[in-house]
């Protein structure tokens, strides 16, 4: 079975961004990128299942990132944590890329590798959009699972617990299949250094989207990118009874 | 595809959009264009109860100004459709009553959609920002190459949307340039549809054949008293300063005091401290009540991204540098051991 991972290079969740003077966009220039959490995830449990199965279960596992030159990078990163070749469809810098466009450049990768299983984060936490699987499992007309916290696989199906609003919910999908991968999946490992040394040497092929015979067209126009209202500043008070009152007298809430 | 199609009324139905479209122009843009406007919902429902969030999204539809169609599936689909004809702004409601629906199946739901959406001639599809709704309509918008605006927050014309980027920490103004808008809306943005005395017209639908290749197993759903988080009116939430499922305890206590909903940091559900589902955040539910009440939450971005629309924030934390206060309307400094007993005692 192959399985193929995508995965996204996002501004690092623990950097406070920044928007733009010209209110266009956020800063992405000189800010620290990584791969997006939820897409490690999926890399992990890609090389957990080859670890899991039977040997020679997985034969292959393929890492695919969409975006400007610099997503090599997080190819390499996949690369190191066990994904055994990675495919880079390059776009030039300050591409927009929107989820449905990267859903059809996946789609046409996914025709030519046929993959069993394709693992994706369940969201990018740059754009939040949460559509990207779902919107490649209709293209390719997979069944999908969303927000799988657990995940097995056994006789050409994949059995996952998904996250609902209310709790878990529990759902069987005949191979080929996607799933979207929430926090509860794993917990990623670290690259080592030996294996970081070893992923220089893995293939890593580039593709444009005219190879893929994918125009790369903005649905969305962006009018502005703004700050949120701030809040205004809180006060603190000394002890529970100051608490009680400022509540029911102040703010009117209890 | 469709078994039975709806026809539309031809020159009636138009001349009824048009004076509907007359009594929104001044909400939104011109007129002429509103005249070709119409939005469809997916109510979503559970146990023959509408999903309250549902109520906020189809109020987000309502602002269009069109008429507003709702679709309710599944095998309790007429009784729900019931309810769902008595609440205002809803012109019309479609039923796919058949168990086939049930669980919402994307699989099953985004060519359902697809179908309901051709008949009705929707520019505007709509459904919460919920974890079916997150399943289903982007599946939907790919059938029909729609690039889905995900989560929106305010609504500035028929094809101008604002939502939050980068865990809230920005807000994107978005233009769409599709003929057909796919739109999840986050609830806590907008009010919830009221409910009026006339019932509008339900019709019926079939299902489009579709050869499912998932299949749904089983759900635990956690059962309990307590209002639901994502529209409980106060929430009290505990992080990982509470140390155990015993220090979670002191959290549920007060929030039952207060008749709140309980809520939770990442890192106490990680902690196994609580249950996954009560997680606030960029990745778990997004709250917005009047009262907040944050204890031992450090207030990392991932989870201020979840609570800070809330009207009043109080936090209680030893660590008086933590970013928690930043956001605080109210703050108080000590261990959370004393003074939430003391709180729940005296409130």
């Amino acid at each position: 079975m192959k399985i193929l991972v995508g995965v996204k290079r996002v501004v690092d969740y623990a950097v406070k961004i920044r928007v733009n003077s010209a209110k266009t966009a956020v800063e992405t220039a000189n800010v620290k990128h990584s791969i997006n959490p939820f897409d490690e995830i999926a890399v992990e449990e890609a090389v957990r299942l080859r670890e899991k199965l039977p040997k020679g279960s997985v034969s292959e596992i393929v890492a695919l990132s969409c975006g400007p030159a610099k997503c090599s990078e997080v190819l390499r990163t996949a690369l190191a944590m066990g994904a055994d070749r990675a495919i880079h469809v390059e776009v030039p810098q300050n591409t927009t890329l929107e989820p449905l466009i990267v859903a059809k450049l996946f789609s046409a990768v996914a025709k030519k590798e046929n993959p069993s299983l394709i693992i994706m984060g369940k969201q990018a936490i740059d754009d939040d959009a949460c559509q990207t699987g779902q919107m490649l499992a209709g293209l390719l007309d997979y069944p999908q699972a969303n927000f799988v916290a657990k995940l097995d696989v056994a006789d050409n199906k994949v059995t996952a617990s998904c996250e609902i609003d209310g709790g878990l919910e529990t759902v069987e999908c005949e191979m080929p299949a996607i799933i979207t991968t929430d926090l509860r999946l794993n917990e990623p490992r670290y690259a080592t250094l030996p294996n970081i040394m070893k992923a220089k040497k893995k293939p890593l092929d580039k593709l444009t989207p005219a190879d893929l015979k994918v125009d790369i067209i903005s649905k969305l126009k962006v009018l502005k990118v703004e700050e949120p209202a701030k809040r205004k500043a809180g006060i603190m008070v000394g002890s529970v009874e100051e608490l009680i009152k400022k509540l029911r007298d102040e703010a009117k809430v209890l | 595809m469709f078994l039975s199609a709806t026809k539309s009324t031809g020159l009636r139905s138009f001349a009824r959009i048009t004076s509907q479209s007359i009594n929104f122009s001044s909400a939104l843009g011109r007129v002429n264009s509103r005249a070709l406007l119409s939005s469809l919902v997916y109510v979503e429902h559970k146990n023959k109860i509408i999903d309250p969030a549902s109520l906020n999204t189809l109020y987000a539809a309502t602002k269009f100004g069109g008429p507003v169609s709702a679709l309710v599936a599944g095998s309790d689909a007429q009784q729900v459709a019931a309810q769902v004809a008595q609440l205002e702004g809803v012109e019309k409601v479609i039923v796919a009553n058949n168990p086939v629906f049930d669980h919402e199946r994307a699989e099953i739901m985004a060519p359902l959609l697809a179908a309901v959406q051709k008949n009705t001639n929707a520019t505007h599809v709509l459904a919460s920002h919920s974890s079916v709704g997150k399943r289903i309509l982007p599946r939907f918008a790919a059938l029909i190459d729609s690039q889905q605006i995900s989560d929106i927050i305010e609504i500035q014309n028929e094809s101008t949307f604002v939502r939050p980027i980068y865990a809230g920490n920005a807000l994107e103004t978005v233009q769409s340039s599709d003929q057909i808008k796919v739109i999840t809306v986050r609830s806590t943005a907008f009010p919830q549809v009221a409910t009026k005395d006339s019932a509008s017209p339900i019709e019926d639908t079939s299902a489009p054949e579709v050869s499912a290749k998932s299949n749904w197993v089983g759900e635990e759903v956690i059962k309990g008293d307590r209002p639901d988080l994502a529209s409980a009116k106060i929430v009290v939430s505990g992080g990982r300063a509470v140390k155990s499922v015993e220090g979670f305890e002191i959290i549920q206590k007060l929030a039952d005091k207060l008749g709140g909903a309980v809520g939770a940091s990442r890192a106490a559900v990680d902690a196994g401290y609580c249950d996954n589902s009560l997680q606030v955040g960029q990745t778990g539910k997004i709250v917005a009540p009047n009262l907040y009440i944050a204890i031992g939450i450090s207030g990392a971005i991932q989870h201020l991204a979840g609570m800070k629309d809330s009207k009043v924030i109080v936090a209680i934390n030893k660590d008086a540098d933590s970013p928690i206060f930043q956001v605080a309307d109210y703050g108080l400094v000590g261990d959370l051991f004393t003074i939430v007993p003391e709180l729940t005692e005296k409130i």
